[in-house]
């Protein structure tokens, strides 16, 4: 008989217990029944905010679909325990269900404290941290214009988001005299408030509210301490956590004195066979207000269930994120509670940063530090906090600006084996060197090995420099240069060709390159001179640069015809040019196929064909579709408001606008778009480079999604976009891609191995962190301006057009190609079909 | 040894690149390198089809090689040996340019 494991909760910490326990070996020993009291399996507290910006529920969702059901786990939804009778063994439900345990987990999280404010209970005064609270949130916000969020700390701010997100004018009610009063010193604290009150939200600090009543003005008015009032119709309490211990302290279990559940560095509570996780333990006198200890703590229960010894041995509260698009990090004890300390200031006013350390009195090892606008060195800092490290002689060179170049080089080498670089997926030093050893190449794989980055990200530059370092020493080529002839990265070719003003490739190579070229240079510079000038590939220097594809503009076939694919804007197209289309494959005994691009494609045409083929589509008022080219393939649309009952946008319209506007860019690899005309998604754009999904309020912008071989769901970008501003990010968006990434690099994996990801991203487009952003319009511009059919240049040019032929001395057909007719249509007879000569049509 | 026959105009070439001929009902493969002419046989004996004369031309390790545009591997020019698998190898030609013409034999 299997032993019985009751989980109580199934928030974050509860659902990593659950994921890290069924794939330890001791779970097979166990049946597990889980009780959630919320309606809904676990999901991402800590993007939270995101649902205001575009993401669902599901988005959120931490647990992938039938996870439960296939490891035979027991979950009961809408189910909260009551008691728990830790004699008997024994906890009972809600609805009356009542079962015997053997090992009992307690993950019931925390609570948002209200604070005891008389009129805290009106309407439209709520708490921040369900989705359940999201979306009352949500419904209070389309009746109110003004909002405020009692609470200054790092929670109270990421919901002073979401209200502003939520369309409210913002303000923040603060009780102690600075925002973050626990995180930050009151320099880095007052650097925050200038940056966020530039944003438009207003910050009232030192306020304690004594009543909340009837507005004038607004809905309610709030009284403060000292007299002073503040109107407005939406109240968001953010003003701390309490544990959720209700159910523990009911059944005797030992409690701290200001609440928690108490636990030893096994986290077991003072019953036997129970344990505790997450935010509603109490360890050594703290709770943990994050889930990386929450993590740690169920990694160590799942390491007793496996008769392994583990201790939690508490945790590190640093913190790093972006506030209101502000970047904070706080690192240790930034405000030098030991006496004896000594702390360095750097403050830049016109930049608006400011960051500061706190150092023991011999000035050997950090104790804490802020940043407030540039963060840059946290992964540094936390380093040499965690590890204990010593610091350099001067340890103000860590935070001063590198602009003599003199910063300390504190090298991914100088980090332990031991130290955790990732502190969301307790990922280290070490981790990632095995990740390497077993095979990683680069910092996508060893991602994908470790999962790395993948939660907050704040990691993301750290773990990038080690994992360079690492393939560096093991002679791994880090080496950019694309092949033995160009000691360069694609990017790096890019700007020379485009600074230089290269035209074709002999003069690259003779200013850059060595011997002949190859197949990997040749049509990686073909695509860089299309890219930059629009080079036409069919011109004769161009011609050797080709893949084939891109030589005869069309894909090559196993027999080696090629593919007729015209373009059909947006997947739309009149009975008049079907009709075109199927006469063409009938006249050429062409294979017909609706392709997965919403397009027809024709195999099977003979070289010779191809130039009169092309003639007739493009009288027929058809283009190239360039399927074959490493440029924009489709723009997928779906049915949009036009005739779909619940289209919010003209989708189809906005995708043939896009693919007009983008047909023919040459790029790094091919690109893909969608248009959906609501958040049905009939068109996946979330499945394209760039998506573009219509809401009520304008379009909302995916980037870097990708099907294929790994498929990737794109991020959302921005939202609620007019068309200049969606155009105006495109255009933005695929000159940098262009620009900077690698050979063959698609969006996708781009994005993955851009030193800081989405945020960065969004810094260069959206808000011109470089300020190029009217330059790559103006490229862009140029590119489209340019545009011309390659098909149609061939059909323009007798000379081109002769370049289509099966022999240059013979007009015979070639003999290698065979057919055999099936289900209507003509195929290529396989190998053994042409030996047994059997079945075998000539065409 | 087989008889050169006349194939085309020198002029008829792509420099750094190739073009399909006939040669007594056999396909061949004409390649332009450095005012060097190559003669191999088109047929791609990994893909099994006639497009040896569509690949991209370059160097290995200074060696003159084609790529098959189906699968990429990479023939020697001047032996027409492949490099990644050796037993697969493109018959060679004989070439002379005499008065602007390509002869192969
Ligand atoms: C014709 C078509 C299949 C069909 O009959 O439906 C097709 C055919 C080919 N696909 Fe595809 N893909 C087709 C839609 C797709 C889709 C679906 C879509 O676009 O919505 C995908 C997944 C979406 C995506 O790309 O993210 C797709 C993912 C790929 C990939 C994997 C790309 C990746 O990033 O992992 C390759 C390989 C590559 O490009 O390196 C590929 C490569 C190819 C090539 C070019 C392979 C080749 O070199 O011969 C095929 C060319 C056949 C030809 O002669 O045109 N095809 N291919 C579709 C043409 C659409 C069009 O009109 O342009
Ligand atoms: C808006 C927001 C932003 C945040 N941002 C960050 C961040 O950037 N970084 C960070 O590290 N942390 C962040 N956090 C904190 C993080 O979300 C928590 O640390 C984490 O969710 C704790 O996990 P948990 O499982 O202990 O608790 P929870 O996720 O709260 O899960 C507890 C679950 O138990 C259920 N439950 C309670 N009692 C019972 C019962 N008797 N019976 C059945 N079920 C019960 C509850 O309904 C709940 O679903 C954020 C939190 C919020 C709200
Ligand atoms: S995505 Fe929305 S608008 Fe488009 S077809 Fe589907 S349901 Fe209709
Ligand atoms: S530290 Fe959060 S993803 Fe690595």
């Amino acid at each position: 008989m299997k032993k019985k494991l009751v989980v109580v909760g199934n928030g974050m910490v509860g659902h990593a217990f659950l994921d890290k326990f069924v794939s330890s070996s001791a779970f097979a020993d166990y049946a597990v029944t889980v009780f959630g009291e919320e309606p809904r399996v676990a999901y991402d507290r800590v993007y939270l905010s995101s649902y205001f910006s575009g993401k669902t529920a599901e988005d959120l969702s931490l647990v992938p679909v039938g996870f439960y059901e296939s490891n035979g786990i027991d979950i009961r939804l809408n189910e909260k325990v009551m008691s728990i009778d830790t004699t008997a063994q024994t906890i009972t439900t809600a609805s009356g269900v009542s079962m015997a345990y053997d090992k009992l987990v307690l993950a019931t999280g925390s609570y948002p404290f209200v604070p005891p404010i008389e009129g805290n209970n009106r309407d439209a005064c709520l708490v921040y941290r369900t989705i359940e609270d999201l979306e009352a949130m949500k419904e209070a916000a389309t009746r109110s214009k003004i909002g405020v969020v009692v609470g200054g700390g790092l929670l109270g701010l990421e919901a002073a988001k979401a209200l502003v997100d939520l369309g409210l004018q913002t303000h923040v009610v603060e009780f102690a005299p600075r925002l973050m009063p626990v995180q930050l010193d009151n320099g880095g604290a007052s650097m925050l408030r200038r940056k966020i009150e530039k944003l438009g939200v207003k910050i009232h600090t030192s306020k304690g509210t004594k009543i909340i009543e009837d507005g004038e003005t607004a809905r309610h008015k709030m009284v403060f301490n000292d007299g002073e009032s503040l109107e407005t119709d939406f109240i968001l309490f953010s003003a701390g956590i309490r544990p959720r211990d209700e159910l523990a302290k009911q059944s005797g279990i030992a409690m701290g004195a200001r609440g928690g559940i108490v636990i030893n560095d096994q986290c077991q509570t003072s019953a036997a066979h129970v344990y505790a996780i997450g935010e509603c333990a109490l360890h050594g006198g703290m709770i943990y207000g994050l889930v990386a200890p929450g993590y740690a703590m169920a990694q160590v229960v799942v390491d007793q269930l496996n008769h392994k010894p583990a201790a939690f041995a508490g945790a590190d509260m640093s913190t790093k994120l972006k506030l209101m698009g502000v970047d904070v990090a706080s690192i240790g004890d930034p405000h030098g509670t030991d006496e004896a300390a000594k702390s360095y200031i750097y403050e830049n006013g016109p930049q608006e940063v400011y960051k500061k350390l706190v150092v023991s009195s011999d000035g050997k090892k950090l104790l804490g530090a802020v940043l407030v606008g540039d963060v840059d060195d946290y992964g540094n800092l936390l380093q040499l906090k965690l590890n204990d490290m010593n610091l350099p002689e001067h340890p103000d060179d860590l935070i001063l600006p590198a602009r003599s170049g003199s910063k300390p080089a504190f090298g991914a080498d100088a980090l332990p084996d031991s130290a955790q670089l990732c502190s969301c997926y307790d990922v280290s030093k070490g981790k990632i060197i095995q990740a390497i050893d077993d095979g990683a190449t680069c910092l996508a794989d060893v991602k994908n090995a470790t999962k790395a980055c993948t939660g907050c990200g704040g990691c993301t530059q750290l773990v990038t420099s080690v994992v360079n370092a690492e393939l560096a020493k093991r002679g791994v080529e880090v080496s950019k240069a694309i092949c033995e002839h160009f000691p360069y990265s694609r990017q790096e070719l890019y700007h020379i060709v485009k600074v230089e003003g290269h035209k074709d490739f002999e003069s690259v190579l003779h200013a850059h390159g060595e011997g002949h070229g190859c197949d990997i240079c040749k049509p990686a510079i073909g695509s860089i001179l299309g890219s930059v000038w629009n080079a036409y590939a069919l011109d004769k220097k161009n011609i050797p640069l080709q893949d084939t594809n891109d030589r005869y503009l069309g894909n090559m076939q196993k027999d080696g015809t090629y593919s007729i694919i015209p373009r059909v804007p947006g997947g739309e197209i009149t009975p008049d040019k079907l009709i075109v289309l199927g006469q063409v494959a009938k006249d050429y005994q062409l294979y017909t196929k609706i392709n997965g691009g919403q397009r027809i494609v024709l195999f099977g045409a003979k070289l010779p064909d191809m130039p009169t083929i092309w003639q007739r589509l493009i009288d027929a008022g058809f283009e190239s579709g360039q399927a074959y080219a490493k440029a924009l393939r489709t723009v997928k649309s779906c049915v949009g408001s036009t005739w779909c009952r619940y289209g919010m946008l003209d989708s189809v319209k906005m995708a043939i606008d896009l693919e007009n506007r983008y047909k023919g860019v040459r790029s790094p690899h091919k690109m893909k778009m969608g248009v959906s005309g609501c958040t049905r998604e009939c068109a996946e754009a979330q499945a394209k480079d760039v998506g573009v999904i219509a809401t009520e309020n304008g379009w909302n912008l995916f980037v870097c999604g990708n099907g294929g071989m790994k498929p990737r769901h794109a991020d959302l970008f921005a939202v609620d976009l007019d068309e200049a501003t969606l155009y105006k990010y495109i255009d933005r968006f695929i000159m940098f891609y262009i620009q900077t990434a690698g050979r063959l690099e698609r969006t996708a994996t781009w994005l993955g191995n851009l030193e800081g990801g989405i945020d960065y991203l969004r810094q260069v487009v959206i808000e011109d962190s470089l300020g190029i952003g009217m330059h790559l319009e103006m490229q862009m511009q140029a590119l489209v301006d340019t545009y011309q059919c390659d098909w149609q240049q061939v059909v323009d040019d007798p000379e081109k057009a002769k370049l289509f032929y099966n022999f240059v001395n013979d007009d015979a057909k070639d003999p290698e190609q065979l057919y055999v007719r099936e289900r209507g249509q003509l195929r290529p007879a396989t190998a053994q079909e042409k030996l047994e000569s059997l079945a075998i049509e000539l065409v | 040894m087989s008889e050169f026959i006349k194939i085309c105009a020198l002029s008829d070439l792509i420099p750094d690149a190739g073009i399909p001929a006939l040669l007594n009902g056999k396909a061949i493969a004409l390649f332009y390198v450095d005012g060097q002419v190559y003669a191999l046989s088109n047929y791609d004996p990994i893909g099994q089809a006639n497009v040896i004369s569509r690949g991209i031309v370059g160097s290995i390790k200074g060696e003159l090689v084609v790529a098959s545009p189906l699968y990429k591997e990479h023939y020697s020019l001047s032996t027409g040996v492949c490099v990644e698998k050796s037993d697969a190898t493109l018959t060679v030609y004989a070439v002379k340019v005499e008065g602007g013409d390509v002869w192969v034999a």
